[in-house]
């Protein structure tokens, strides 16, 4: 008995050490919260205020982070739900309680009412913030929340469902005299009705789920074939995601900008709006990178679209932080899209250009408090940019998404400006079960160049490894020079990237640069193999060598230089080129701080492998490369090339994921381009075709079963 | 350089060449001295005539004298035909070079072209033998005989391939892409080792902090307690810069080993893998595992275990094949080992395997485990079906069965764990452990040669 008693004691010490050492690891975390409040200007905190004792927030990752950091500096006890899962997840820790709620899928934890009712009351919370998705726009649960008295953060219930509803909503916006899309007035019924319809608004049309949300449930089509492909799937994506598959069809408007207003309204009537943000960049109708203000808009247009879109929050009494979507046309003129009535992922911008904290202020007017903020408080200062780091890869279809376990994780925080919205830390895994976001990255600057640059040398900072993400995309988006001259649309990155993203491609000084560094790591690496601090016996032969013929192989070509260690630097000679590599950087760091011909490159090093194996982030993307000797590159051509496996035959899954449905039985004979089955990640759906007419020889999955990346799952004969 | 074959049958006395089938000598790699053979295939293809055996032997025999390790690049197609009893003869000069420079210096074989008959037995005798993949392959006797005799139709690859050998057989501990590939990597690997047993594990230099804080770790070990993961995660976060040459990695997947550095100082790291067969021990993974603790407790290279073993994998496949003799080996090899060993338990230690795992009995220097530990004779299913046979409430006594053994404290409270760790600071741990152990000082008792059950 003793013995037990003994044992608890003890893992409650464990405990208490471990959150001891999460206490002294969030170091990073207070940093950044006390370098926002260097953002958080207008209306500050004001501790003599009432407000409530105790919130819980129904939700994960980085926004329930985000809710719980405003409530504690607002002295706000906060209650984090979890499934089991998370139940070492940051936001757990991040919390004063928490408490689990069911297990991983989300409609089993994150999604299910009575639980969380439940922690409502034996918690004690007062009030309820919903983050984004899950239950942020459920009116039956805001009115659940009624009935028991406990106040919802964010707007009520009418509002939810009047927005919520994409037909609703747009009556409610053209009532209101906000300028509206034109297109079909109703319920599609089914593949041949949106055919029909689509016929009749004209191509292109946009089929989405009349509940949807975030790029879910959309699709784009230009034919009638499109369109029933898209009714079909677009039915299926909803009734999964929102258990509603209640369709509708709309004009395209065709190469648009997506420019929303950020809206904030009280108790009282009183609504202003916080100018807007710029998301053209998407990829599949999810957005990318964000800035806020936009290039693209003057004075008198963001004053027209802020007037409408508080028009309509007054209209529909919204007494919260909502989003206004509008999709804006070459020639500015605007079109409400729809209203989200929730706080918004990318909230963080606008927060930095008119610091105002729009948690802060949701609490506020929960307890309800009026707004101290007037419409000519609101200011413009500077530009923010936020880049959407995602456990993605962007090779494929500009980011299909990955999965796996953080093995290494480092924020740049260091740099100045910056302000990075996360919620997992080195160790967490990324599984299929939620989204993949990683973390938001906003930088913030006097004007969009220092935004800009602020940007690209943290996503050069940022040290993420055991997963793929999307920042060699994010990084070659932002130097790319239709961005960077602002002439941006929702079609950007298939304009841009015709062909897919293939990775930063290199100019011939990017590639001396690389090179030289590349046999500066080298050399680095031989010259400590050598250097050994207990070789007594024998000694190391002490002729060093002076220099190195090398041959660098890196984005398939064969790079000859030279190599010469000289006062502290390496001396490159790359072609014509002579390129100096400071030689003070150190091998263990993943950032490499290499001072390339004075100026400052921050590269990372991400293995050092054996036999010459070099694996180098540099501008972004990721870069396999070999590093040998001209001798040993002389011998390796004459190495005989190994035979290419035949891929047409096989249907690989192209990410992690779940199998939705197969299309095809062992036999069937299948045409190329022919849809043999769907894997369901992060709740998208992807249709998977095959390569090559043939015969099906056999089928390596069960529909429900989880598949791994590159795992075999139709072969043809 | 000028040896020449001594044979004169079969017209051989008019084709000699210079040095005959066999390039011998001595370089540096990073400045080390090694010895080494290269058998040239474009001679007599490569076949060991008694000069060629001689040459071998005197490279050998230097080395001996010296203490470098010494390197056979393999190519031969067996004895020369020619020479009869002379080759055989060679064949055994070697195999008697091999063993008396076993456990003296490093013995390692790149097998770089096709190896039949004789010429397979020195690389087994050394102490790690490389593939190169589509291009090498070893034998007894090649798929022509092999269909004379027991009339199967095989090729080269499947039947002595570097793929055959390094995921079936177990031969080979590594295969690599071309032989340029493998000689690079061979330059990698011969880094980690010492030039003899008369000198200590290398310390290179280090640019890895030893204290760092490995917060990975914290939650490498899933919340369920049967749940998988990657003991490689561990592995990678916790040695310098995550740099980890593993040995045998495609073979008896369910142990890993392999070399790394501490803060410069090379050592063996030895894990059970949950990912595959949750970890356990079988037959192959213990002679696996057995074979590398005995190359590093011959050549001073520290051992760091980390454990996560459900026990030895039961059967009929295992027991009829020998699991108790095979077991007995890994047991042996870390008994007998007198170099420093620092264990680890992650999660599981279960039953005999507890033991086995360089567990303090065999002389562990320092054990630690983390909070997730279960060290126990069985699983709580297992022992609550044998301690309460016939009994209903069996959740309740699981329950009480995981309350009293599914942590580490049973271990830790009579001293059989030196400490319970949080996982994050298992990297700075190990690090000041094998600092102070670098003077460690223990010797087996005086005897011939000990017994292993081979």
């Amino acid at each position: 008995m003793a013995f037990t008693a003994l044992t608890k004691d003890f893992s409650r010490l464990l405990r208490a050490s471990l959150l001891a050492y999460h206490k002294n690891g969030r170091r990073a975390l207070t940093l950044s919260a006390s370098r926002r409040c260097a953002i958080y200007t207008t209306d500050p905190i004001d501790a003599n205020e009432p407000t409530f004792d105790k919130i819980l927030i129904a939700n994960r990752g980085e926004i329930a982070c985000r809710v719980i950091k405003t409530a504690r500096k607002m002295g706000i006890k906060t209650v984090a739900i979890h499934s089991d899962v998370d139940s070492n997840a940051p936001h757990v820790k991040l919390a004063d309680e928490a408490v689990c709620v069911g297990t991983a899928q989300a409609r089993d934890s994150y999604l299910r009412m009575d639980r969380i009712l439940d922690a409502i009351k034996t918690t004690g919370s007062q009030a309820v913030h919903p983050g984004y998705g899950f239950l942020s726009e459920n009116a039956d649960f805001v009115q659940k929340l009624e009935d028991i008295g406990v106040s919802f953060i964010g707007p009520n219930a009418k509002a939810i469902t009047g927005m919520g509803d994409k037909l609703e909503s747009k009556r409610l916006a053209m009532a209101a005299g906000v300028n509206t899309i034109p297109g079909f007035d109703g319920i599609v019924k089914d593949a041949e009705d949106c055919v029909r319809i689509s016929n009749d608004i004209g191509y292109p049309v946009m089929i989405k789920a009349s509940a949807g949300g975030g790029g879910k449930g959309m699709r784009i089509a230009w034919n009638d074939d499109e369109a029933r492909e898209g009714f079909k799937l677009s039915t299926q994506e909803a009734a999964s995601s929102f258990g509603d598959d209640r369709i509708l069809v709309e004009k395209f408007v065709d190469n648009p900008r997506h420019i929303e207003i950020q809206v904030l309204g009280d108790k009282f009537g009183n609504a202003i709006y916080l100018n807007e943000r710029e998301c053209s960049i998407q990829r599949r109708n999810q957005k990318v990178i964000e800035e806020a203000p936009s290039v693209f808009l003057d004075e008198a247009t963001r004053k027209a679209m802020g007037e409408q879109a508080v028009a309509l929050a007054k209209q529909i009494g919204y007494s919260s932080a909502g989003t206004v979507e509008f999709l804006v046309d070459s020639k500015k003129n605007f079109y409400f899209l729809e209203m989200n009535t929730r706080l918004q992922v990318e909230h963080p911008i606008t927060e930095c250009i008119t610091g105002v904290d729009l948690v802060h202020q949701m609490i506020r007017v929960a307890k309800g408090h009026s707004l101290k903020i007037s419409q000519k408080d609101v200011p413009i200062r500077g530009w923010a940019i936020e880049s959407r780091v995602y456990a993605e890869d962007p090779f494929k279809n500009f980011g299909l998404p990955s999965i796996g376990r953080l093995s290494k994780y480092q924020e740049p925080l260091h740099l100045p400006k910056v302000r990075c919205d996360s919620g997992i830390e080195e160790g967490s895994e990324i599984s299929i079960y939620y989204d993949p976001m990683i973390c938001k990255l906003v930088c913030y600057g006097d004007n969009r160049e220092e935004a800009l640059e602020r940007s690209i040398k943290a996503l050069d900072a940022y040290v993420i490894r055991g997963v793929t993400h999307n920042i060699p995309l994010l990084r070659d988006i932002l130097t790319e020079a239709r961005f960077v001259s602002g002439n941006i649309s929702t079609n950007y990155l298939p304009e841009v990237y015709p062909d897919g993203f293939k990775g930063k491609q290199l100019t011939s000084k990017e590639k001396a640069e690389l090179t030289a560094v590349l046999a500066s790591v080298y050399v680095k690496d031989a010259l400590r193999s050598r250097n050994f601090m207990n070789a007594e016996r024998i000694k190391v032969n002490s002729r060093i060598p002076s220099s190195w013929s090398l041959v660098v192989q890196v984005a398939g070509e064969d790079v000859p230089c030279e190599i010469k260690v000289e006062d502290g630097a390496f001396k490159v000679t790359v072609e014509d080129r002579v390129v100096a590599v400071d030689s003070a950087f150190d091998l263990a760091s993943p950032l490499i701080e290499a001072n390339i011909d004075g100026e400052q490159e921050t590269i990372q090093l991400i293995k050092l492998g054996s036999g010459g194996e070099i694996r180098i982030r540099y501008k972004g993307t990721a870069f396999q490369t070999t590093v040998v000797t001209d001798t040993a590159h002389r011998y390796l051509s004459y190495m005989p090339e190994k035979p290419k496996v035949d891929q047409s035959k096989v249907v690989l899954s192209p990410m992690p994921g779940l199998v939705k449905s197969i299309a095809c039985a062992p036999g069937d004979m299948v045409g190329e381009g022919q849809e043999v089955c769907v894997i369901e990640a992060m709740k998208m759906q992807n249709s998977l075709v095959a390569a090559a007419t043939g015969k099906v020889k056999a089928i390596h999955v069960k529909e429900g079963e989880t598949v791994e990346e590159e795992q075999v799952l139709v072969e043809l004969e | 350089m000028f040896a020449e074959h001594t044979c004169t049958d079969f017209g051989m006395e008019n084709q000699k060449y210079p040095g005959d089938s066999v390039v011998t000598g001595h370089g540096l790699i990073h400045g080390r001295l090694v010895y080494l053979f290269s058998q040239d295939f474009t001679v007599f293809g490569g076949s060991l005539s008694s000069v060629h055996a001689k040459k071998i032997c005197k490279v050998m025999d230097q080395a001996m004298l010296v203490g470098a390790p010494v390197i056979g690049l393999n190519d031969s197609g067996g004895a020369r035909i020619q020479e009869g009893v002379e080759s055989l003869a060679g064949y055994a000069d070697i195999f008697q070079r091999n063993v008396m420079a076993s456990g003296v210096v490093p013995q390692i074989s790149m097998i770089m072209g096709p190896c039949a008959g004789g010429a397979v037995y020195s690389p087994a005798l050394t102490d790690f033998t490389f593939m190169i993949q589509d291009t090498s392959y070893l034998f007894i006797t090649g798929p022509d005989v092999v269909k004379a005799v027991t009339n199967e139709d095989v090729t080269q690859e499947e039947l002595g391939g570097a793929r055959t050998h390094t995921t079936l057989s177990g031969v080979a501990h590594k295969a690599f892409n071309n032989d340029i590939h493998g000689l690079l990597n061979l330059r990698t690997f011969m880094n980690y080792l010492p030039q003899s047993n008369q000198d200590q594990a290398p310390i290179r230099q280090c640019d890895d902090p030893w204290d760092r804080d490995v917060p990975g770790l914290d939650t490498v070990v899933p919340l369920e307690s049967t749940a998988a993961y990657n003991m490689l995660d561990v592995v990678h976060g916790v040695v310098d810069e995550g740099d980890f040459f593993e040995i045998m990695p495609n073979y008896a997947k369910n142990i890993i080993v392999g070399f790394a550095r501490m803060n410069g100082r090379t050592v063996g790291i030895v894990g059970n893998q949950p990912k595959s067969a949750a970890g356990c021990l079988d037959i192959n993974s213990s002679v696996k595992g057995a074979r590398f603790v005995r190359f590093c407790d011959a050549f001073n290279i520290p051992l760091v275990t980390f454990v996560d073993v459900p026990g030895f994998l039961p059967g009929t496949a295992q027991e009829y094949g020998g699991i108790i003799r095979h077991g007995a080996k890994l047991l042996y090899a870390f008994a007998e080992a007198t170099v420093p060993k620092i264990t680890v338990i992650t999660r599981k230690a279960y039953g005999g395997a507890y033991d086995v795992m360089s567990s303090k009995h065999l002389r562990g220097d320092m054990n630690y485990t983390w909070p997730t530990a279960e060290v126990a004779v069985m699983g709580a299913k297992g022992a609550v079906s044998i301690l309460y046979r016939g009994q209903s409430d069996v959740a309740k006594y699981e329950k009480e069965y995981i309350d009293k053994f599914g942590n580490p404290f049973p271990a830790a409270v009579r001293g059989f764990v030196d400490d319970i760790i949080e996982p994050h600071t298992t990297r700075r741990r190990i690090c000041q452990d094998l600092d102070k152990l670098a003077t460690k000082k223990l010797t087996n008792p005086w005897k011939k040669h000990a017994n292993i059950p081979l």
